[in-house]
């Protein structure tokens, strides 16, 4: 209700506050700034007024000495609030270990989000306080941005690739969710709420509502139900590579390349097969483009990763993650 | 000192009174009587002589050529980010060029750049129009050779259907969407510069025409040399296509 | 005594001799006219979108027509209205004046411009009345190749053909300030506003091909089902938003340094003293052009882009500032004891100095990685571009046409009524606009038909401030075109100005200078000179 007159908004997570603190030192820069510009030129209008008709100025030329005074200070700010910026943004952008994942897909007109323990939502987001969730993000169709305001978080979501954010919240409440990319006729309808629970009222919100199978389940039965089994095997007697411990390791392509089996190796290697053949196999692996959705995919990136040791998905419940695992720089290689 | 078509002679001095020195200062009055000097009769007449306007000419040829570089890079720029991304897709749809007919019309068109350097020296040493037409219609020639090249490389992808888009033969390729990509850029950069050559030749008929009706000469030759400027240009813009599509992983021997 | 009777506006009559000209007076008036019917145009966008988004409800248009609204009003303001206006009105007429030259060097080009940028500008027409384009005049793919439901290569194909128009523009005043310079205007006589078309000129030069070969693709992509941006060939929708911006952030100092040389010019004219730190300011103009060449990927620090990349996009984005703030002290350094009359050039210029002072500041938030995050696609980022664009370009576009407007039209306008203009335009502006700061970093997104009603005060403050704007921008189309008919006609040099268009009558013949000046010293000399006399040099 348009009653207080907010200047920014709450602060909601561990993030906010280095955001809003440099905000408001480029507004004391600017004002500062502005002021003096509008001061100097009210002052000099006034004393410097013309008195007659005839009247000039006094022919200056210039002064080396001030312009290297404001070249010089106007660099230093800038290059102070660069750093500082980029100092924010990488804390704003590494991924602390053991944050909780949450898997989310926006399509025209809505977020869909899957929680590791199988829960489902349509443009809400229930996460705990005083724990990093991670959000790993695809799109079905074109570019979305997923940006929480009072956690100081956005990120694009963009077709053909994952992106990621993560962030800590602080103050339970429910806060804005909205799409902050152009995406169509109802782009501004496709907002919705994240709610920050005390970590009991949230352990309390995943046993209620009901919990169709985690991701991994979902994977699992997509894996037998596409025949994926047939020529991904338990040994290498399959056509295509073995998939147990693949995830998070190097996998050397054809062509010699190498590249980290992450989620978006993953994921092209479904639908696009051939772009990144591992080294020593043929490239007959058939296309799964347009037959399965974004979120299947994500379903059986989850699956891919519970068969490695290093890839069970921190995040199911509250419980502590079986193993730490920083993967900031696999998050951070796009 | 100055005649009496000085501007200060008909106008007053500013509403403020502010003297405005109307002798010999700022942009004075002291300049040249223009008057009517015999000229050229190609001079333009907002130009001083015409040394100035054959640099204006060419300098503006140059200038528009740097905006072809950045309009085909953009291209290039596209070309290059896919080829890293999928070498093996790329090279794949790569071997299906024929290096036959690509390297014809690199020959093709570098002799046409010779013809056009003639044609253009031909009108620098006031050779008779019939020589200067003669090298431009053999450039115009050659550079049809090359559009008729294209045709018939052309069509050879539309009957193997290794065209983009709804009709694109998916199941011959090992990769297929890569090659597909590879294809959309080919066949947009390849367009565009056959589009360019198509200028290029209406371009030399016009050229052509003006060497016929005896326009050319040393002291006037400056549309020859600019159009052949224009013409290297898009010479060069093939050199750099020609590799980039036709070689890509291609060893000595290899062929189609 | 009266001016002579012949000059541009009256040699020759009828529709031929101006359709036909070859006159870069002629043509900038050409210009004129069209520029300000786009502005109308763009104008009329701008007043639905402030008229709908007075309430939290989208109860004015559907979202449909909303999309296409802002779509719209985004394409007419930036290509059709901004890009263009300086340079063709005030560039095409004063650059070959202010060297001493009697046109440009290519005037049938310069006329071929023209006619470019009205087909384009036709091409867009068609397609806003045929509905318009809803994809944001920023077309990011896939949206706009795979998904928008309007008339997408219709726009595309307009803005394609109106950027030729740019480029030959950009073109014939680099060949025009090379090679057509009278005897004695070396680089360093210019007057400010040549160099700051110069550093234009050189953008659009470059820049502008990048968008053409773009935009191309994407109504390639759309009609023929290429796949150069769709994921699912193996596209990358973001290669669009590098392509797109290579070109549109340069695009955006196309728009500003126009206005910058404007600036430079009245400072001096109205403080009566020539500029502080003239090469500074000259040598800004080629660093804001250059550097603003290597800072786009600023556009995408949301986008997954690397961040190393994103390190190098926003160092230099910091960097682009300091020239702008070097110019912002020069020239309020320049009144400092000049001679100062508040004439209403004066007043549109005094009121870029502080709005682009805070214009530019706030693109530093926005360069800015870690809190850019935040204020990324909301209010921040229009109220920053609105301050530069309108609170700075176009400031100093009225502020020009109202200096040169004696020079133009040979007619005097009413100074009082264009002093009541610039104030209403810059608290309608501010109070358009500076609601949207902080409305942005509550976080309301942009490109938003409906809205959470706590945002709702901001924009009926919003709203009430562009009623005024509009105000301040009409009266200047009234008493600007009452004067051609009935103000008082105009000496050379009505403001007591120094520099050569104010040396040639008000309006100038058709050929500028009887005879070629012959240039002894820079511009905005007012101080008397002790100079040798100068006998028999002719």
């Amino acid at each position: 209700m348009p009653t207080n007159f907010p200047l920014f908004p709450q602060q909601a997570s561990a993030q906010a506050g280095q955001v809003d603190a440099i905000y408001f030192f480029m507004v004391a820069v600017t004002a500062f700034f502005a002021l003096l510009i509008a001061g100097l030129i009210v002052f000099f209008s006034v004393r410097f007024r013309r008195r007659h008709r005839d009247e000039i100025g006094v022919p200056i030329h210039g002064s080396l000495a001030l312009e290297l005074l404001w070249t010089f200070v106007p660099f230093v700010i800038a290059m102070g609030m660069f750093g500082w910026g980029a100092k924010v943004f990488f804390d704003l952008y590494r991924v602390p270990a053991g944050a909780m994942e949450i898997f989310v897909v926006g399509k025209q007109w809505m977020w869909k989000v899957q929680h590791m323990g199988g829960q489902r939502e349509i443009n809400e987001l229930h996460v705990p306080i005083g724990r990093p969730v991670k959000l790993i993000m695809g799109s079905e169709d074109v570019i979305h941005s997923f940006y929480i305001p009072a956690f100081r978080v956005k990120a694009d979501v963009i077709p053909g690739r994952y992106n990621t954010l993560w962030f800590e919240a602080t103050k339970p409440g429910t806060y804005h969710l909205f799409c902050a990319e152009y995406c169509g006729t109802k782009h501004s309808g496709m907002i919705g709420s994240v709610v920050a629970m005390e970590p009991a009222q949230y352990q309390a919100w995943l046993d209620g509502g009901p919990a169709d199978g985690t991701p991994v389940d979902a994977g699992a039965k997509l894996f037998q139900d596409l025949a994926c089994h047939t020529c991904h095997q338990q040994d290498s007697q399959g056509r295509g590579p073995v998939l147990t411990n693949l995830f998070g390791s190097q996998v050397q392509l054809q062509g010699g390349r190498t590249v980290v089996a992450d989620e978006a190796y993953i994921r092209e290697s479904i639908v696009n097969p051939q772009a990144m053949v591992k080294a020593g196999f043929q490239p007959l692996m058939p296309t799964f483009q347009g037959l399965v959705t974004e979120e299947q995919l994500l379903q059986l990136i989850s699956y891919v990763r519970s068969l490695s040791d290093a890839g069970a998905a921190p995040g199911a419940g509250t419980a502590a993650p079986t193993q730490p695992q920083d993967r900031s720089t696999l998050e951070n290689k796009r | 000192m100055s005649d009496g078509h000085t501007p200060s002679e008909h106008y007053p001095g500013p509403v403020h009174g502010v003297p405005v020195h109307a002798e010999p200062g700022y942009a004075g009055l002291s300049g040249q009587v223009h008057g009517h000097v015999p000229h050229h009769p190609k001079l333009q007449h907002h130009f001083d002589d015409m040394d100035q306007q054959v640099e204006a000419s060419t300098l503006g040829m140059w200038v528009f050529l740097v905006t072809e570089i950045m309009f085909f890079g953009g291209l290039f720029m596209a070309y290059l980010v896919y080829r890293s991304a999928q070498p093996d897709a790329f090279q794949e749809a790569s071997a299906h060029l024929s290096i036959f007919w690509g390297g014809l019309n690199t020959a093709v068109l570098i002799f046409s750049s010779l013809t056009m350097a003639l044609a253009v020296r031909a009108a620098q040493t006031s050779l008779p129009p019939k020589v200067q037409v003669g090298w431009i219609v053999a450039t115009m020639f050659l550079g049809s050779v090359f559009l008729g090249v294209k045709v018939i490389e052309y069509s050879d992808k539309f009957r193997e259907s290794i065209v983009p888009g709804p009709y694109f033969n998916a199941a011959m390729w090992t990769h297929p969407t890569g090659v597909e990509m590879f294809y959309s850029l080919y066949f947009i950069m390849t367009g565009l510069h056959a589009l360019h050559m198509i200028i290029g030749i209406a371009l030399m008929a016009v050229i052509a025409w003006m060497a016929w009706r005896r326009q050319f000469d040393s002291s006037y030759y400056t549309p020859v040399e600019v159009s052949g400027l224009y013409w290297h240009f898009v010479d060069i813009v093939w050199i750099f296509l020609f590799p980039l599509l036709y070689l890509i992983g291609r060893h000595y021997g290899e062929g189609h | 005594m009266e001016a002579p009777a012949l000059n541009y506006l009256n040699n020759g009559h009828g529709a031929a001799s101006w359709l036909l000209t070859k006159d870069h007076k002629r043509i900038a008036l050409l210009y004129l006219a069209s520029i300000t019917a786009f502005f109308a145009l763009g104008g009329f966008f701008a007043m639905m979108i402030r008229l709908e988004l007075l309430t939290p409800a989208g109860d004015v248009t559907s979202p449909e027509m909303y999309n296409r609204m802002f779509t719209m009003h985004g394409v007419v303001m930036v290509f059709f209205f901004l890009i263009p206006s300086i340079p063709a009105v005030l560039g095409n007429f004063l650059i070959p004046i202010m060297i001493g030259a009697k046109d440009l060097a290519f005037p049938r080009i310069n006329l071929l411009s023209w006619y470019i940028y009205v087909l384009g500008g036709l091409f867009t027409l068609v397609a806003a009345l045929s509905g318009g384009v809803d994809t944001g005049w920023t077309f990011y793919t896939p949206y706009s190749t795979a998904a928008a439901n309007s008339h997408v290569i219709t726009a595309a194909v307009g803005i394609f053909i109106t950027g030729f128009s740019s480029i030959l523009t950009g073109l014939n005043f680099i060949v025009t300030i090379h090679r057509m310079r009278a005897p004695g205007m070396t680089w360093f006589r210019l007057p400010l506003f040549v160099w700051a078309h110069y550093a234009t000129s050189l953008i659009m030069i470059l820049g502008t091909p990048v968008i053409a070969i773009t935009i191309l693709m994407v109504a390639a992509e759309r009609a023929l089902h290429l796949g150069i941006f769709d994921p699912a060939l193996g596209g990358d929708p973001v290669l669009f938003q590098h392509l797109f911006w290579f070109y549109s952030h340069p695009a955006v100092y196309i728009m500003i340094l126009p206005a910058m040389g404007v600036i430079s010019e009245v400072v001096q004219a109205f403080s009566r003293k020539n500029i502080f730190g003239y090469s500074f300011i000259a040598f800004s103009s080629l660093a804001i052009a250059v550097i603003g060449f290597l800072v786009w990927g600023h556009h995408l620090f949301v986008a997954g882009q690397s961040t190393y990349a994103g390190l190098v996009f926003s160092v230099l984005s910091f960097m682009v500032a300091v020239p702008s703030a070097i110019k912002v002290f020069n020239w309020t350094a320049t009144i400092y004891k000049g001679s100062v009359s508040l004439d209403s050039p004066m007043l549109y210029a005094f009121g870029f100095l502080g709005l682009f002072t805070i214009g530019g500041l706030t693109g530093l938030f926005l360069g800015a990685m870690g809190l850019d995050i935040h204020v990324h696609d909301t209010y921040f980022v229009v109220a920053h571009f609105h301050y530069i664009m309108v609170g700075g370009a176009i400031m100093g576009y009225l502020g020009g046409l109202h200096y040169w407007w004696p020079k133009i039209s040979g007619r005097l306008y009413s100074e009082p009524w264009a002093k009541l203009s610039a104030v209403i335009v810059f608290v309608g502006f501010n109070l358009t606009f500076f609601p949207q700061f902080i409305a942005g970093y509550i976080g309301m997104p942009r490109r938003y038909h409906v809205y959470p009603p706590e945002f709702q005060v901001l924009n009926v403050l919003s709203s009430a401030g562009a009623s005024v704007l509009a105000v301040g921008y009409v009266l200047p189309l009234i008493y600007l075109t009452y004067s051609i008919f009935a103000g008082a006609k105009s000496p050379a040099d009505p403001w007591g100005a120094k520099g050569l268009e104010w040396e040639i009558p008000s309006p100038p013949p058709t050929e500028n200078f009887g005879i070629t000046p012959i240039v002894t010293h820079g511009t905005h000399q007012y101080a008397p000179r002790i100079e040798k006399k100068e006998v028999g040099v002719v």
